[in-house]
């Protein structure tokens, strides 16, 4: 094959959309953080996810967080399509600050979590969580 | 108001003062992601619970926002404090407008 102007021109664009694609998704799950820590550092201690390794299926996956010490924590999944998951806020009648819930992740990818602390610092916790059969109804 | 929606709560009856308790939460609710299409192509609209309040004798025990990756019928599990007798009231806010609540009273002995 030779290689001529044309077929060049469209590898070049393939690469680039691929390189695009992850890039984005990274991007927006970097913005979710800054928008709820306001660019401050994120340490890792303080704060529990709890995850299964393997989900069968994505549309129901049961996830737990605790952060003791937390006035908020936001759950996020870096591989939907929609990195937003939910974001609980403790009030004072809380006993401990936990929650758990269930939630739909689209393949194979990590489950974050980041807590907002009573004084003001954030610890951020991760997880891959291995899809079997996504859970976006596409 | 959707269709079908009901909300079930679990709470103890009975607690000791400031004890805490464990409290689960579910309301049957489709949460359509707005991610889905039907079989002609066309997307399905979002429609989805995006709020959930827990208070007890008006103080908040929990807030939570809520997305479109919560799965269907959300369910929640948390803990809370009950200094007194009294009543949880639980909401639920719904994409359009409706809100379902649910009220549980303890008995502090």
């Amino acid at each position: 094959m030779t290689l001529t102007r044309r077929h060049t021109l469209l590898a070049g664009m393939a690469a680039a959309t691929a390189a695009l694609l992850p890039l984005r998704a990274v991007a927006s799950v970097d913005e979710a953080i800054a928008e709820f820590t306001g660019g401050a550092d994120l340490g890792s201690e303080g704060i529990t996810l709890t995850a299964p390794e393997i989900a069968e299926n994505g549309n129901t996956v049961p996830i737990e967080v605790a952060a003791p010490g937390a006035t908020a924590i936001m759950l996020l999944a870096a591989g939907n399509p929609n990195p937003d998951v939910g974001t609980f806020n403790f009030g004072p009648l809380a006993a401990s600050q936990r929650a758990s819930t269930r939630i739909r992740l689209a393949g194979t990818q990590d489950v974050i979590a980041i807590a907002k602390m009573a004084d003001g610092s954030f610890a951020r916790a991760s997880q891959e969580v291995k899809v079997t059969i996504g859970g976006c109804g596409g | 108001m959707a269709d079908g929606v009901k909300p079930r709560v679990k709470v103890p009856k009975t607690a000791a003062a400031g004890e805490a308790i464990t409290i689960k939460t579910l309301i049957s609710h489709k949460m359509e992601s707005g991610q889905r299409k039907d079989g002609d192509g066309n997307t399905i609209p979002r429609s989805i619970i995006n709020r959930f309040v827990v208070d007890f004798n008006g103080e908040n025990v929990i807030d939570v926002t809520l997305e479109p990756a919560i799965s269907t019928n959300p369910y929640f599990e948390f803990e809370a404090t009950v200094p007194e007798s009294g009543e949880f009231t639980f909401k639920w806010f719904d994409d359009d407008g409706s809100v379902y609540e649910e009220t549980k009273a303890v008995e502090v002995g």
